[in-house]
């Protein structure tokens, strides 16, 4: 596949990123942020919030097995990942908090052991797009060519 | 400690984050509009920067010459509120603007910090627009504090 091919690709995959929800904004926002004096910014910044996730599910998972649980720290591990989805630009990971939040306000075990299941089912799915996505900016760089500037009209 | 700075140099911001992402990015944020960024993960960790610690017997980590403190309001351990309150209190580092950040648009949080004395109060996730805008603020306040710095440093 030559370059101009493979940018077109990832130029329709990235808008599909936005349009099917599992980005926004803030995403963009982080790529503008990245230029020549740190090319892999957006790349860095991703992988410190898989480290953070995967830490972040665990102890969900972990606090909802507790005989009794604390919903205060179930809500404040919910928090920091709503946190950390919404500077990213992971709409439907933060989306998924939002709603276990709720859940964890009204002390409802089986609403957020659904919720963290959603969660998890959200983040494992952005998680693969981003990956895929940064899969295809590798190619295109080993090809010798360059990541095209994104210009979003939504 | 003076509160602006002259165009060439660049300000030096204290960034205070539990966050690592939101860490790295708001460094990013500051490095991108020529700011020169220290940053904490926690409260604690901010005091011992400024050398305000409890007890605090060693001094070979602080940082000097910081122009603004920008905290994240939701941390474990002390605050972002309770460290600025801390950092008001203190004579050394009282006249530096803080910012606090915070996810959650709570009307009398955002009051409370706006009346313990906090400069700005922004909504994260911060964005380039809000550094600029935070920048041309602080620069407004030209340099007031130079005068009090000379009469603090004339009888040494």
């Amino acid at each position: 596949m030559e370059v101009g091919q493979m940018q077109r690709q990832w130029v329709d995959y990235t808008k599909s990123l936005f349009l099917e929800g599992f980005l926004d904004g803030q995403f963009l926002q982080l790529q503008q942020l990245q230029d020549e004096s740190n090319p892999d910014f957006v790349v860095e910044v991703v992988s410190l919030f898989f480290e953070d996730s995967e830490k972040l599910l665990n102890d969900l998972t972990r606090a909802l097995e507790q005989p009794t649980v604390d919903f205060k720290r179930v809500d404040a591990h919910v928090h920091q990942f709503k946190g950390s989805s919404s500077s990213i630009g992971a709409q439907r990971v933060k989306n998924a908090c939002i709603a276990f939040r709720n859940f964890c306000e009204e002390k409802n075990t089986e609403g957020c052991v659904r919720c963290v299941q959603q969660v998890k089912h959200e983040y494992y799915l952005v998680k693969s797009k981003l990956e895929t996505l940064f899969a295809m900016e590798q190619q295109i760089m080993a090809a010798g060519g360059s990541i095209p500037m994104l210009e979003l009209n939504f | 400690m003076g509160l602006g700075w002259k165009d060439d140099e660049k300000p030096h911001v204290l960034a205070v984050d539990d966050s690592l992402v939101d860490c790295k990015i708001i460094e990013k944020l500051l490095t991108n509009s020529a700011c020169n960024v220290t940053t904490a993960e926690n409260a604690h960790g901010a005091l011992e920067l400024l050398g305000l610690a409890d007890g605090q017997q060693n001094f070979g980590n602080t940082v000097s010459n910081v122009n603004t403190i920008i905290t994240d309001y939701s941390m474990p351990g002390m605050t972002g509120y309770e460290l600025l309150k801390k950092i008001k209190d203190s004579p050394t580092v009282k006249e530096i603007p803080v910012v606090v950040v915070s996810s959650e648009d709570i009307p009398t949080r955002i009051e409370k910090c706006l009346e313990e004395g906090a400069e700005e109060f922004f909504l994260k996730p911060i964005r380039q627009s809000d550094v600029i805008k935070l920048q041309c603020r602080l620069k407004e306040f030209g340099n007031p504090s130079d005068e009090g710095e000379d009469d603090l440093y004339k009888d040494i």
